[in-house]
């Protein structure tokens, strides 16, 4: 059997965790876009090889919108909102790198164990994709949970949503694959419109109670 | 041609799609906000009367949209209540209007956007395909923050976007799920839109890869289980009503909440026809029991009325999700009617809380007091909604209560007294709370209420009516969907 199209596809899905992992220990805003940009392009050629491989032309549209949208106008819109918001200095981080990273590793072997023993009766292909694609997911997860900054939060969340494209083009013959990432880029395109807009700064958990109790309206 | 649209008229299942469709990008181009509230009542009560004619008359399942005993219980319901919530609406941001928290502009928009709700919940009710049932609660969820935020002041776009994150990543771990589900299905059904839809899925459930739905329903659970406002993924839930306009509150508590459950019930239906998968009750009554205790505790901190009754949402929910759990004919029964109940209830609470704080002039509890002296009609009419919600005889709360308590205890004993404590705490906080707010001395400004007070009292009497007697056509309706539910 012609494992070359197998390989291929492996090197991507394995690349785009890789990069998700980069994700994790940028500690400057310009520097995580840019990374995020890489993360939508490896999408991109992996989603266009699943296109090619399984013969669905179809597919090419996701590939396509990850290459324009994701790698390009996204990253581009995020560099002016962090220009204009002047928060392109460092990184706020709630637990330091290293533990991070460590939780990273723990994460993704983690999914693996989980995902090769349930998907056990899958064909190899959709098998290791699901498994990287739930690494990413649980990657972008850490990321947004250990970041403050509302522009890195949303860059976990697009890398999850990377994640569930590369999972849901790896699953062969899914139908409605086209619309889903249609309709999640209409969601990440109103995250970023409203960062823009509302100048978002930080997540909403200050440890500072009073301003906590402000935000309730539920001050004394 | 004529002949043709005439049929799609009176096609009731594509009716309850299109007419919201239609009537929301009408509401954006129509610069009358008077007309727009009107036109808003009557789309949503042609919707009514469309969801209403499919009990009589339902067509085969189709390759996208389907109805059977269990959608038509919730779409019923979510097309009652989108009605009154419109009619409560209507006198609600007259008012707004008048005090400048809203401009013409932004009630085009939200007239818009509340048809494009309607429309996005009924398609996730009557999607036979799981992707498009997603696609639909996504679109719904991004409606609602967009409805969150229109107050533009900074608590509500905190509470946005709040809502937004945590909703979106819920929306990603139930896509997760979703495509768990198709992975576990292609095997059997084949490649293709086949193995998406849920009727094929359903009969073919039982020879499924265990294992895949396990991991698909955690991922489900968790992600749908966000959207329900389960404990201890609820964190948007109070923000989101507390910020948002009081009939967006309504709606949420009343119908989206159940729009979610009942996206997690037909997984639940999945995994209960494959022996070999993991049992889903237990994992259904951690995280309801769990959202009971814990929303009994948290309703006695609160110091804004309509986060208090949000609380109360998470609890009822918590309540609804531990009866499905439980399972068995008695117990499904119970959250069926609960379900109903509480999205009467909680409806008929908003409306009034909604008028109450117009009134007011504010939401904080402590701003308001001797509600029953100032405004009588409102003030009885939120207590008798509070003595509703916290399950008191003869109302139909009192009713489900009972029998998801005997039936538990029957079954789980321990359990039972959980759940008990956690009814009895949230009792407790409540009455106290209306108490200050209801009765004693008059404080804080009094204005006269332009209300309408038509829609809550029809909610209220609804829910007397079925806590005395309910019509055994609906006992057997229910049963049915009991059943169905296993």
């Amino acid at each position: 059997m012609n494992t070359f199209p197998l390989d291929v596809a492996h090197m991507l899905a394995g690349g785009m965790v890789l990069v998700s992992f980069m994700l994790l220990y940028q500690d400057r805003m310009f520097a995580l876009l840019n990374v995020f940009a890489l993360h939508a392009v490896v999408l991109s050629a992996s989603v266009a090889w699943q296109a090619y491989v399984q013969n669905a032309p179809h597919l090419y549209v996701p590939a396509a919108i990850a290459l324009v949208l994701k790698g390009i106008i996204i990253p581009v819109a995020l560099h002016r909102v962090v220009i204009r918001l002047g928060i392109h200095r460092g990184i706020e981080t709630v637990v330091g790198i290293g533990p991070t990273l460590l939780l990273g590793v723990g994460l993704t072997a983690l999914s693996m164990v989980v995902m090769l023993k349930a998907a056990e009766t899958a064909d190899p292909l959709a098998r290791e994709d699901l498994a990287f694609a739930l690494s990413i997911l649980l990657l972008g997860l850490l990321m947004m949970v250990t970041r403050r900054n509302a522009v890195s939060q949303i860059v976990g969340f697009m890398s999850i949503e990377n994640g569930l494209i590369l999972a849901a083009t790896a699953a062969r013959g899914m139908p409605l694959v086209v619309e889903i990432s249609v309709a999640f880029s209409v969601l990440v395109a109103f995250i970023v419109i409203g960062v823009f807009l509302f100048r978002i700064r930080e997540r909403f958990d200050s440890v500072e109670l009073q301003a906590l109790d402000e935000f309730r309206g539920e001050r004394r | 041609m004529n002949n043709s649209l005439i049929q799609l008229s009176f096609e009731p299942l594509t009716a309850v799609l299109v007419i919201p469709a239609v009537t929301a990008a009408v509401l954006a181009l129509l610069p009358s906000y008077w007309v727009a509230a009107r036109l808003n009542v009557l789309a949503t009560f042609v919707t009514l009367i469309a969801a209403v004619l499919l009990l009589f008359d339902r067509p085969p399942p189709g390759d996208y949209l389907f109805i059977d005993d269990l959608n038509n219980a919730f779409i019923v319901l979510t097309t009652f209540v989108a009605f009154t919530t419109s009619v409560f609406s209507a006198s609600y941001i007259a008012h707004e209007l008048e005090i400048g928290r809203l401009t013409p502009n932004h009630l085009r928009f939200y007239h818009a956007m509340y048809q494009t709700l309607m429309f996005a919940m009924n398609l996730g009710l009557i999607a036979n395909n799981i992707g498009l049932m997603w696609v639909a609660v996504e679109l719904a969820t991004l409606t609602t923050v967009l409805m969150v935020g229109i107050y533009r002041t900074h608590e509500a776009l905190e509470a946005a976007w709040k809502y937004f994150i945590l909703g979106s990543v819920g929306i990603a771990l139930a896509l997760f799920g979703t495509i768990l589900v198709y992975m576990a299905a292609r095997p059997v059904i084949g490649e293709g839109a086949d193995a998406m839809v849920w009727t094929m899925l359903i009969k073919n459930a039982s020879s499924f890869s265990p294992e895949l739905l396990n991991v698909a329903f955690v991922f489900l659970l968790l992600g749908y289980g966000t959207k329900v406002g389960l404990a201890p993924l609820h964190a948007w839930l109070p923000d989101a009503h507390a910020e948002g306009p009081t009939p967006i509150s309504a709606v949420l508590s009343g119908l989206l909440l159940n729009v979610a459950l009942y996206a997690l019930l037909r997984f639940k239906m999945l995994l209960a026809v494959n022996p070999a998968a993991l049992a889903s009750g237990p994992l259904m009554v951690t995280m309801g029991l769990v959202s009971v205790v814990f929303a009994a505790f948290m309703l006695y901190r609160r110091r804004d009325i309509k986060r208090m009754f949000a609380y109360s949402s998470i609890e009822h929910m918590g309540i609804i999700v531990f009866a499905f759990g439980m399972g068995g004919p008695i117990a499904n029964f119970a959250g069926l009617l609960h379900m109903t109940m509480h999205s009467l209830t909680k409806s008929a609470i908003f409306f009034a809380v909604g008028h109450i704080a117009q009134a007011k002039g504010t939401q904080k509890i402590a701003d308001m007091g001797g509600l029953t002296e100032t405004n009588p009609v409102l003030g009885w009419g939120l207590v008798l909604g509070v003595v509703a919600i916290a399950g008191l005889p003869p109302l139909g709360i009192f009713m489900s209560e009972f029998l998801l308590v005997s039936s538990t205890f029957a079954r789980q004993p321990l359990l039972g007294i959980l759940l008990v404590a956690g009814l009895l705490i949230g009792f407790g906080a409540l009455f106290l709370r209306l108490n200050s707010i209801a009765f004693g001395e008059p404080r804080g400004a009094s204005a006269e209420a332009k209300a309408s007070y038509v829609p809550m009292f029809t909610h209220l009497a609804l829910v007397l009516a079925a806590g005395v007697y309910l019509p055994p056509q609906m006992v057997t309706w229910f049963q049915n969907v009991a059943k169905l539910l296993g």
